[in-house]
């Protein structure tokens, strides 16, 4: 069953969206024109420049509202989420008794040179996200925050030695690719000290997806607004899932 | 308008502060860092990389015999300056070189060192005044416009785009420019050389990057006819050293915080409190002013249970400032507007903390940090978040103004928003001018219910912290919830004890002249 979809401004298949966007050049009515002609090259139809204005020397900001003919079937989407089993601390607690029957040992840094804990102090931190405790306070989970600018070699280092289960790799950070070339390095030096496999390898961030986090090599990835218990969750579960097939 | 607070309350805090600072003080008397060493050589003009990039301050230092390195750097240099004749800068190149080594030079006497020293201490000291008096003449022929001062962060990684997107801003209406450090030079125990063109998430300080800064916004200036400030990040392992830098490329502002590197960046104390004495000295008497680090415990614990940790250490930034020569008007205590907004009244909670900020250090330039923990994608709503600190900041006259990004979270700021972000700050402070003027907070009221709890906390927090003393309760994880050891962290190896005869011409001056305690 398909799903064809457009944009929706304010009836169906209007296919409308809003652009903004600075030029580097002075602004004139010519820079108007050059903006929506622009944005027709772009594919846009029915291209309406609603503000047009110098912000600085040689700059000119724009506001732009278009209608696109593309159209996207939602049917052939594919981007599985790891938030599929989500259950409370108490379950969880529970879940990692009766399965597991040992306490989950967990480590999250900020790989690199990432200074900003708060995504991952936000799940490990007993206080937790949005009223969802975090990591540290579950009775089935050993949790470890190694904080910020973490060399992935430490990383592994002390995941090797304190026999860590679920590696957490949190990255905010973005510009040039700083976080795709840290997250990469992780695996790839995993792999080399042949621990890839030993553990559930998650990532996490804001510009984070499921889907990315799967092509880099990671379990599971996890974006902005997860609560701490569905990572614990993905944790307990894929846990549980590997020792009985190892059975 | 004004809160009814208890003065007596402040006056015990501020007693408390210095009870806390004292101690620590007398540690700080009997230690050196290889920072502060290192900081000597760069203000007598030693500069430049040796093999491999060593700064050639490093080289030096890390040359010195730890009894040579614990009568300071200074006498040991000052001997072979007394010896060879060579100026700093040409004995600085040839210790890299390896022509000249400083142990060869052991038994030049210290009065000669001293001597050598002289004249080229004097220079440096000169040249700080003259950068000095620079500022203070385009003050006064151009001045700023009033506070709050609009205040925005570049950071592309390139020094030379970092100019481009300064100047936009300057005529979108900033008067400060930050040029926010590559993610990790806080951690680099060397301050990188030359001008630089990448950087992650920021752009390195290098004295050419502040020289050629500087410049570009001496003629943004001219242009706009308002002076316009240039501040960079002291904050780290080098503190001292971008002290001195600043205080030669004529910065207006540092990020210097006594006690941000220990808990965030996990520097170690010991290193951390040496070092930001010295660096804070040379800022004082550079005129700089310093921006500290309050904020960062309302992004990484909760806004509304850490607002008496801000305060109490707010009080204790003050201390360790006053003890360092600052005058109340160098002195930028930092606030932060990061209380979640789904909070009822939070936004009568920020509003509490701010003035109550703006009463107690009456005469201080407070930064106030516009909201970052709670912005996401949404930039709509993350607009409308920084219109309400926007009102906050010109209603309880706050003084540098972080202005806040409709993208922050997302993206270090393009051009664009950089302005939208700027009109918004414009546009509140304009229309609300006068506002704060107008109005009176309810006496018996939530918000100054609020602000007087929050002070009766701070001054609960600062006995606890004065009955431990400030290391151990730093270990106790009193601050920001986190923990810290006295002899752990980055840098510990770098801290040393001065020998009964070390010397630093340039704290030996400035104790006279800047009049620190």
């Amino acid at each position: 069953m398909s799903q064809v979809i457009k944009p929706y401004g304010d009836t169906m298949n209007d296919g409308k969206v809003q652009l903004s966007f600075t030029l580097p050049i002075e602004w004139s009515e010519a820079a108007d024109e050059a903006a929506r002609q622009l944005v027709t090259k772009m594919g846009f139809t029915d291209v309406q420049v609603v503000e047009g204005r110098r912000i600085a020397a040689n700059f000119a900001f724009f506001v732009i509202y278009a209608s696109t003919p593309q159209s996207i079937d939602f049917a052939t989407i594919k981007a599985p989420s790891a938030k599929t089993h989500s259950m409370s601390m108490e379950e969880i607690d529970a879940y990692v008794q009766e399965h597991l029957g040992r306490k989950v040992r967990v480590a999250g840094a900020c790989i690199g040179t990432d200074a900003h804990t708060v995504g991952i102090d936000a799940i490990l931190n007993m206080k937790g996200y949005k009223g969802d405790y975090g990591l540290e306070r579950y009775q089935s989970f050993e949790a470890f925050n190694l904080g910020s600018q973490i060399a992935v070699e430490d990383f592994v280092r002390f995941a090797k030695e304190r026999e860590i289960d679920a590696l957490l790799a949190s990255q905010v950070v973005t510009q040039k690719g700083s976080d795709i070339k840290n997250f990469t390095a992780l695996v790839e030096l995993l792999e080399a000290e042949g621990l890839r496999d030993r553990v559930v390898l998650i990532c996490g961030g804001p510009r984070v997806t499921n889907l990315m986090a799967s092509e880099l090599g990671y379990d599971a990835g996890f974006g902005r607004g997860t609560l701490p218990s569905e990572v614990a969750s993905f944790v307990a579960t894929t846990l549980a899932a590997r020792l009985a097939a190892a059975r | 308008m004004e809160l009814r607070i208890d003065q007596k309350t402040v006056e015990r805090c501020r007693a408390m502060a210095s009870a806390i600072v004292e101690p620590v003080s007398h540690f700080i008397a009997a230690h050196s860092t290889v920072a502060v060493e290192r900081s000597v050589l760069r203000l007598l003009g030693v500069d430049g990389v040796g093999p491999d990039e060593i700064p050639v301050p490093n080289m030096i230092v890390d040359a010195l015999a730890p009894d040579e390195r614990a009568r300071g750097a200074a006498l040991a240099f000052g001997k072979a300056l007394a010896e060879t004749g060579l100026d700093p800068r040409a004995l600085g190149d040839a210790v890299a070189a390896g022509t000249h080594r400083l142990a060869d030079y052991a038994h030049v006497p210290d009065e000669a060192a001293r001597g050598a020293m002289r004249p080229y201490v004097d220079a440096a000291l000169a040249r700080i005044r003259e950068r000095r008096a620079e500022r203070e003449e385009r003050l006064q022929r151009i001045p700023q416009l009033p506070p709050p001062l609009l205040y925005v962060i570049v950071a592309s990684g390139n020094i030379y785009e970092d100019r481009t997107a300064a100047a936009a801003a300057v005529e979108a209406g900033a008067q400060i420019i930050a040029v926010i450090r590559s993610t990790g030079q806080s951690l680099l125990d060397f301050v990188p050389y030359g001008p630089t063109t990448e950087g992650f998430g920021g752009t390195y300080a290098t004295q050419a990057n502040f020289a050629i800064m500087r410049e570009a916004l001496d003629e943004a200036s001219e242009r706009a006819g308002r002076y316009v400030m240039l501040t960079n990040y002291a904050s780290g392992l080098c503190m001292p050293e971008i002290a001195s830098m600043a205080a030669l490329e004529r910065l207006d502002m540092l990020l210097n915080d006594s006690m941000y590197g220990i808990l965030f960046r996990d520097i170690n104390m010991k290193r951390t409190f040496i070092d930001q004495h010295f660096s804070r000295m040379l800022n004082a008497y550079a005129g700089i002013i310093i921006n500290t680090g309050e904020d960062n415990y309302l992004t990484t614990a909760d806004a509304v249970e850490q607002a008496p940790a801000v305060l109490a250490s707010q009080f204790i930034n003050e201390e360790f400032a006053h003890r360092a020569g600052m005058p109340d008007r160098q002195i930028g205590l930092g606030d932060a507007y990061e209380i979640n907004p789904d909070l009822e009244d939070g936004f009568l909670y920020q509003v509490a903390q701010a003035q109550l900020t703006r009463q107690i250090f009456p005469n201080a330039p407070l930064k106030y940090m516009p909201p970052t923990k709670h912005m996401t994608g949404d930039i709509f709503k993350g607009h409308l978040m920084d219109a309400m600190f926007n009102l906050t900041s010109v209603m309880t006259n706050q003084t540098i103004h972080l202005v806040g990004m409709l993208t922050e979270a997302i993206h270090t700021p393009f051009l664009g928003d950089r302005t939208l972000s700027i009109e918004n700050a414009r546009y509140i402070m304009n229309t609300a001018r006068h506002f704060g003027d107008e109005i009176a907070y309810k006496p018996g009221g939530a918000i100054e219910r609020r602000a007087q709890s929050v002070l009766a906390d701070a001054d609960a927090l600062l006995h606890k912290v004065a009955d431990m003393g400030l290391m151990n309760a730093i270990e106790a994880a009193v601050f920001a919830d986190v923990s810290r050891a006295p002899d752990g962290g980055r840098g510990f190896d770098g801290v040393f004890a001065r020998a009964a005869t070390y010397w630093n011409p340039f704290e030996e001056a400035l104790r006279v002249e800047g009049g620190c305690k």
